[in-house]
């Protein structure tokens, strides 16, 4: 009878819904000899197994720090809420799957912030491991803690939490930091030596290093840093050249089923489309293509490397992609040789992309996407998304013609200067794309059934780093008004009956709100939460609102400071010290151009100045034009 | 490996025969399935060291198709043997008889130490009746014409008892009602319980499932 090493005994696995979640030992994962490494960094993703195993920043950031003979990367989740009872009640310390080793004894402990909604997690994380939740109370037994991901843009709600910061993308600055870090441990310096090393490196961002003082009104006054020899603004981290960019080919293959149960390859980073409301249009900039050959090579790699039985495209917007139709026609051959699944994202539909997905879907089974994100065109001109009505009823006819019948359509309701022709708009655009089927499949071809509409609603939440940063957010109220005034509006319809309307919860996407352009000031509100009992806010089963907002009333933090409160344009954010490229002044350029309706070309069409040419790559030297 | 659950089990494998580039047949229509099925499935918490799986083969050797399966498992999983079954043989599922296990009290929980002189008295009892939960109500079920075998060392028992279809047990239930028979009472979470064969039945004798296939 052979055992795999467990952390948890086999009681408690058989006790715990989905064990799999805590053993390890998955296909392709890491084991290295303890005692033949120098650094070990744990690589956490606060959220259930099955959500973090979906992430492919995390398996490409393991990868690469595996490759690194020196260094053992393992990776750590939040411990589903069963579990996590149970290590509470009997003082198991958190682990990390690939040892069961607990978390405490390692060097790093990284984690990737890929919503606000997480943060409770990591406290969670933090609390499990028996590592202080503030940063000021560790001492030089604690690994560091560093956070990493879109949320590190804006890190100033979580930052009494952190050691570092690393702003933009981990390929490029880890190799360094491991070498000071080893360095400084090997003679026996102090953490605060060692954290004042690491803030100058480029990209790291130390927040104990730096103090913020508050304005009456409670803006910012000013940000610097507490010393001379460390530089006063950041600049996010990016890969410059990323057609030889490595890329992992041998990711994790989860043994339950995750969200995303498929293998992934990343072909572009960034997006040419300047989309007002995208955080990640702007933090990612500029566009860079993965190189097409490689591409080629390293799906046939992967598939062989993993045994998935799906591979799927990933990036911003893959229309854009230069090579888009080499490669999809290679996979399209390559894959059905070997019984394997395409599954092909969000395209702009157009003839290609409909002769496509006839081939890899069941168009009887598959349905239509567009996200046109606003109702009217003047809305859509305001946000800049590059999407007319002519392009959705033109696409909407052509894939009725090929025996599409489903058509799904993603708006977002709340958005700056919203009226309520605006939100009708969005039920009259449904309307016009099943009067558009009935004008175009005779009765006697609609095998399939008649069309089916669905529409779905989130809410508008401003983020750093957008045109919209300064952009006052709706109260619960005002988006739950609107959903009403949309659903009405749809139910009048000619075709009500052939539209489905979906809204998301109001509650949670306000907390997200005051998180995304948040201050330090909610470092003690989280913390206080935490102590309360939430956690797991990103899933709405276990979303205290009520806990929530009892904390802001105890703490005195008023909400509307935070939301719908329109902001100077001369207002210092929590974030400026932050340069992703693109500059202040050139959001404000697009924030003044939106109140006028007024677009801005793509990147491709042509060049508007926003500041992201800095980094010399990408699009911006004419790659993938 | 014994956390995993059948169905991911069954995923895993079938990621398996694409890494290891097993020509494995496919089914025809739509979307098309690798032609794979388990004897029986292995419960979560459970070990084993005889699992069989069908699958249907385009081509390849005994050798080939263990080696190339061998080179992509996980720690913990392993390809004994691969044999060729007549077409005219039933699929593994349906053909099971028996399981053997072997079972043992885990490291972490205290021996009852079970007497185990009463082996032979347990097994001359014409029946042995417990009552089966279902979900409405209990049934009295007689499992004595259903233990083929049952030994008890003192420390670990080994058994064999009816998988098929129509009549299986599980191994704990036996155990248990020696236990019961001696008057102990412990509950099943104590034990450690690992499957040693699965077993058909060949001119009416118990003979292990891989038996029935021959190398190619």
């Amino acid at each position: 009878m052979s055992t795999v090493k467990t952390a948890l005994s086999d009681e408690i696995l058989m006790t715990v819904e989905k064990p799999a979640r805590y053993i390890g030992n998955e296909i392709n994962s890491v084991v290295k000899d303890k005692n033949s490494i120098s650094v070990r960094f744990a690589i956490c993703f606060p959220d259930v197994y099955e959500i973090g195993m979906s992430h492919i920043g995390i398996q490409i950031l393991y990868d690469m720090l595996n490759k690194y003979d020196d260094v053992w990367c393992e990776r750590v989740y939040s411990p589903w809420v069963d579990l996590d009872r149970i290590m509470r009640e009997k003082s198991i310390p958190l682990f990390a799957l690939e040892s069961q080793d607990p978390v405490k004894d390692f060097d790093f402990l990284g984690i990737t912030l890929q919503y606000e909604m997480c943060y409770t997690n990591i406290l969670q994380v933090l609390d499990l491991s028996g590592i202080p939740l503030l940063s000021n109370e560790r001492d030089e037994n604690c690994p560091i803690v560093i956070g990493g991901g879109p949320c590190a843009y804006n890190p100033e709600p979580i930052a009494d939490f952190f050691d570092i910061f690393y702003i933009g993308e981990g390929e490029t600055k880890y190799r360094q930091l491991l070498d000071i870090y080893k360095e400084y441990r090997d003679n026996g310096r102090s953490r605060y030596d060692f954290l004042v090393a690491a803030a100058k490196i480029g990209g790291m961002y130390v927040p104990s290093l730096y103090e913020t003082s508050y304005n009456a009104d409670g803006t910012i006054k000013d940000f610097k840093p507490l010393r001379d020899d460390i530089p006063d603004v950041i600049y996010k981290e990016i890969v410059v050249d990323m057609k030889s960019a490595d890329y992992p080919t041998k990711p994790v293959v989860p043994f339950i089923k995750c969200t995303q149960d498929r293998a992934v390859l990343e072909i572009q980073r960034g997006c040419i489309r300047g989309c007002r409301f995208c955080q990640a249009g702007e933090l990612y900039k500029p566009v860079r293509e993965r190189d097409v050959d490689d591409m080629k090579k390293k799906a046939l790699e992967i598939l062989r490397n993993t045994g998935h039985e799906e591979i799927s495209l990933s990036s911003l917007s893959s229309s854009d992609y230069s090579k888009l139709e080499e490669l999809t026609d290679y996979l399209i051959e390559e894959c059905s040789k070997k019984y394997v699944n395409i599954s092909l994202p969000s395209l702009r539909i157009d003839n290609y992309a409909l002769d496509a997905f006839g081939k890899v879907q069941d168009i009887k089974k598959s349905s239509l996407t567009f996200a046109p994100e606003a109702g009217s065109q003047h809305m859509r001109d305001v946000i800049n998304k590059g999407l007319t009505e002519e392009d959705i009823l033109n696409g909407s006819k052509m894939a009725f013609e090929r025996g599409w019948n489903k058509v799904k359509l993603y708006f977002m309701l709340g958005l700056p200067g919203e009226t309520k022709e605006d939100i009708e708009g969005i039920a009259e655009l449904c309307d016009k794309i099943a009067r558009v089927f009935f004008d175009t499949v005779p009765k006697e071809d609609r095998k399939n059934g008649p069309v089916q509409i669905t529409a779905s609603t989130s809410f508008f939440i401003p983020k750093p780093f957008t045109a919209f940063q300064w952009a006052p957010m709706n109260t619960k109220e005002d988006f739950l008004n609107k959903a009403f005034i949309t659903r009405t509006a749809i139910v009048s319809q000619l075709n009500q009956k052939r539209i489905k309307y979906n809204w998301h919860e109001a509650d949670v996407s306000v907390m997200e709100g005051i998180f995304a352009r948040g201050d330090r000031k909610l470092c003690k509100v989280i913390l206080e939460a935490y102590k309360r009992g939430c956690f797991y806010d990103a899933w709405g089963e276990f979303y205290k609102n009520d806990v929530w907002m009892q904390v802001f009333e105890d703490m005195g933090i008023d909400i509307a400071f935070y939301t719908t409160r329109e902001r100077e344009l001369d207002e210092i954010f929590p974030w400026d010290f932050i340069r992703c490229g693109v500059s202040k002044e050139w959001l404000k350029k697009e924030w003044q151009k939106s109140k006028k309706a007024e677009v801005t070309l793509n990147c491709k069409t042509q060049c508007s100045g926003c500041g992201a040419a800095i980094y010399g790559t990408g699009i911006c030297i004419g790659d993938g034009r | 490996m014994r956390y995993i659950g059948h169905l991911d089990i069954m995923r895993y494998f079938q990621k398996c025969m694409r890494k290891a580039d097993v020509d494995i047949a496919y089914s025809s229509g739509y979307s098309p399935h690798q032609i794979m099925s388990f004897a029986s499935p292995l419960g979560v918490g459970l070990e084993s060291g005889g699992e069989y799986f069908d699958i249907e083969l385009n081509s390849g050797t005994s050798e080939s198709v263990k080696n190339a399966l061998n080179h992509v498992m996980v720690p913990g999983m392993k390809i004994i043997s691969v044999r060729k079954l007549e077409d005219n043989v039933k699929n593994a599922m349906a053909s099971i008889a028996a399981a053997e296990y072997t079972v043992a009290v885990k490291e972490e929980y205290e021996d009852p130490h079970t007497d185990p002189s009463r082996v032979g008295d347990f097994l001359k009892q014409d029946s042995i009746i417990i009552l089966k939960q279902t979900k409405k109500s209990e049934t009295e079920f007689d499992i004595r014409p259903h233990i083929y075998s049952f030994d008890y060392n003192g420390q670990s028992y080994r058994l064999t008892v009816d998988a098929s279809s129509s009549g299986n047990i599980k191994p704990l239930m036996a155990v248990n009602e020696y236990n019961r028979f001696c008057n102990v009472n412990v509950p099943d979470k104590i034990y450690r319980v690992y499957r040693e064969e699965i077993y058909t039945l060949k001119d009416g004798k118990l003979v292990s499932l891989e038996s029935m296939g021959e190398e190619f």
